[in-house]
């Protein structure tokens, strides 16, 4: 009972649940799924199918974070890479050629890998801070995405493309499946082999990796290009849900959501640890969220009023600081300037 | 004194000056050439009122950044300013349309500002969360607020607000100014006077420069912390109501991204991210950059209006490239964000 309650995914999973009972409560048919014409239906699929793109950028930002750092750019990614994908199969012939809408996928993401290798390099090779290194492709990004499409929002008619995000196969929506093989590869690729560990070791201290020998640089560069991929992934699944590309609005504050989602899976901002299943469910409650503001009738603008209350109780619930001076009355020395300490000594050592 | 210290000394002795002035001297650069190739490319361009205008259409953004630049040279960063400018549209726009005086809705909203600046920075100092994410909520929670309040925009037909808005005040032979822009400026002035004369001040700097070495000194630190993000939410809800003259409306979409841009004017003004280094005579000059930019996209006609973005972003990589070349801690990247 005791390792159950200070289980680190207790927590998104209560919220989840309480959630979804909420949901019951309101609409007792909440949870159930139903197959038409050999598709499930229903909300829970609704939650997956709709909460994709999001699952997918916070994986990504993940392991970013497990590093130390921070990706804001993902949202202008999403866009860029929904802009160039509706670009290319725009100017195709036949825009229901499977081979075209393949290689245009291909273009928009090696745009991505590209962008996502910038910021690696600017982080890693350059040594400009995370959060300043993003900021500029955040800013860049949107103009980008804006360039590419010429500013206007250019649809497409295109089966096969609108498959990817809108579509279904083997009864499940696709973009369910591309979610689905993105997080087992990734669990697979950090959990099975040393990867994992490796990148919580340079978020834990970047130096002292590179001095055991961990090439801190080139993982650096692969977790943002890593990331960048993740969220071009799920550009195409947003523009192709709608067949179109928007270079202004598409994945706008994803990458808020996608931090917040990082942060309610419990992988701790400073980096050092992560947990892929955490993210997840931290990306299911968001959706969730969404999900229930909509159907339980409260106005679909409180939803942001909700995510800055959610953010704020689960950062003061992961901070030491908060749970020394809240749950510890008596007035114990060392644990609380500990971290500060820690934060310190990574810096100097790094420098 | 070692010899290694010696020479340090010396060293430094030699050239103090540039090393920390050389931000705000390309800066400055960039801005003449960009006037004079503004000049030389159009016609009626290098003009007084050209000049003017871009403190007018920026006088907002000017406030803001001032707010932006205290938080930043403490080593913050303060993301909800955007969402802050919007909320005090909605707000002095909802109470004055329901009969309020102007005045003391625009005293309300100021407070309402300090007070959200000052809850942030309590979070920030005494639950130790960063100021990243801690502000990121506040830009939740203000832009939430405004839509909560309403979701259209709301006109401002308020005649003290309309005349603040619309006033021209003469400078010269065809220049002028809104009073928008001499607001602006006393507040840059009064931020000038308290970061560069007051106790309060230089603690800004310390704590920017080492946070520990200023808690060993037995600064203020966590007053000092907590003051800035008050004077950044101030800023920001002034900077909110300069809007509200510009644009005599209130609108939860205002001011979208304005977060970026103040970011943005403070970097290229040549205040370092790590804090501890910066003037804000460089933010001015940053906000005039900004300013300029769009003036000269505006000139040009054909090129569109992302390439604004565009170049922001190129800019905001050379100078951040340029800190780290010569900045005196810019050798220093921290590995977490903050």
């Amino acid at each position: 009972m005791r390792e159950l309650l200070r289980h680190r995914l207790l927590w998104p999973v209560v919220v989840l649940v309480l959630l979804l009972l909420l949901n019951v409560i309101y609409n007792n048919g909440f949870l159930s799924i139903q197959v038409k014409d050999g598709h499930l239906y229903g909300n829970l699929i609704d939650i997956l199918r709709f909460g994709a793109p999001l699952i997918l950028v916070a994986i990504g930002m993940t392991l970013v974070i497990a590093t130390g750092g921070i990706d804001l750019s993902v949202g202008s990614v999403v866009a860029i890479a929904g802009a160039m994908a509706c670009l290319r199969i725009s100017d195709l012939g036949d825009q229901g050629a499977v081979g075209g809408v393949l290689g245009a996928i291909g273009v928009a993401l090696v745009l991505c890998l590209v962008l996502g290798a910038a910021n690696g390099v600017l982080v890693a090779a350059i040594g400009v801070q995370p959060i300043v290194a993003t900021l500029i492709l955040m800013v860049a990004g949107r103009g980008l995405a804006q360039l590419i499409t010429d500013g206007q929002i250019i649809t497409v008619n295109s089966p096969p493309y609108k498959l990817f995000g809108g579509g279904y196969w083997l009864t499940l929506p696709f973009g369910i499946i591309v979610v689905a093989v993105v997080v087992v590869l990734t669990a697979l690729l950090t959990r099975r082999l040393a990867l994992g560990l490796l990148i919580e070791s340079v978020g834990g201290n970047a130096e002292a990796s590179r001095l055991v020998g961990i090439r801190s640089r080139g993982l650096t560069i692969m977790v943002y290009t890593f990331c960048a991929l993740c969220a071009g992934i799920a550009g195409l699944i947003i523009s192709s849900n709608v067949s179109s590309a928007d270079g202004n609005n598409a994945g706008l504050w994803i990458e808020l959501d996608a931090i917040l989602a990082v942060v309610i899976g419990g992988t701790s901002l400073m980096g050092g640890r992560f947990s892929l299943t955490g993210t997840v469910l931290g990306a299911l409650v968001i959706q969730t969220l969404t999900t229930t503001i909509y159907s339980i009738g409260v106005p679909p603008e409180t939803t942001l009023l909700f995510k800055a209350l959610v953010v704020t109780l689960v950062c003061l619930a992961q901070s030491p600081a908060f749970r020394a001076k809240v749950f510890h009355r008596r007035r114990r020395r060392p644990p609380a300037p500990a971290p500060s300490d820690e934060i310190d000594e990574k810096v100097s050592v790094a420098t | 004194m070692t010899t290694a210290g010696l020479r340090r000394g010396l060293l430094r002795g030699r050239r103090p000056l540039p090393r920390r002035y050389v931000p705000v001297l390309v800066t400055t650069g960039l801005l003449i050439a960009m006037f004079a190739a503004g000049g030389v490319r159009y016609e009626n361009f290098a003009t007084g009122q050209i000049v003017l205008n871009v403190f007018v259409d920026n006088a907002y953004l000017l406030v803001v950044a001032i707010g932006m630049t205290f938080v930043i040279l403490t080593g913050g960063i303060d993301l909800s300013v955007g969402s802050v400018i919007a909320l005090s549209t909605m707000v002095s726009a909802t109470l004055i349309s329901d009969g309020w005086a102007p005045l003391p809705v625009i005293g309300l909203v100021l407070l309402m500002g300090a007070l959200l600046g000052l809850g942030m920075g309590a979070i920030i100092q005494y639950f130790e969360i960063q100021p990243f994410i801690v502000t990121l909520a506040g830009m939740f929670l203000a832009r939430g607020l405004c839509y909560v309040i309403n979701t259209e925009s709301v006109k401002i037909t308020d005649p003290l607000i309309v005349a603040l808005g619309e006033t021209h005040v003469p400078l010269g032979p065809e220049l002028w100014v809104s009073p928008s822009v001499i607001i602006a400026l006393v507040v840059l002035l009064a931020a000038i006077y308290v970061l560069q004369y007051t106790r309060f001040g230089r603690g800004v700097y310390a704590v920017g420069g080492s946070e520990q070495s200023a808690l060993l000194m037995g600064l203020p630190v966590a007053r000092t912390k907590m003051a800035v993000y008050t004077i950044s939410g101030f800023c920001s809800a002034l900077g909110g109501v300069l809007f509200a003259f510009y644009t005599l409306s209130g609108w939860s979409l205002h001011a979208l991204g304005t977060e970026l841009d103040a970011i943005a004017a403070v970097v290229i003004g040549g205040t370092l991210l790590t804090g501890g280094y910066g003037y804000l005579f460089g933010t001015v000059l940053g906000v005039l950059v900004l300013g300029l930019i769009q003036t000269i996209l505006n000139f040009e006609g054909t090129l569109s209006a992302w390439w604004t973005k565009i170049v922001i972003g190129l800019l905001l990589f050379a100078f951040i490239l340029l800190q780290r070349l010569i900045g005196a801690r810019g050798g220093q990247a921290p590995p977490t964000p903050s």
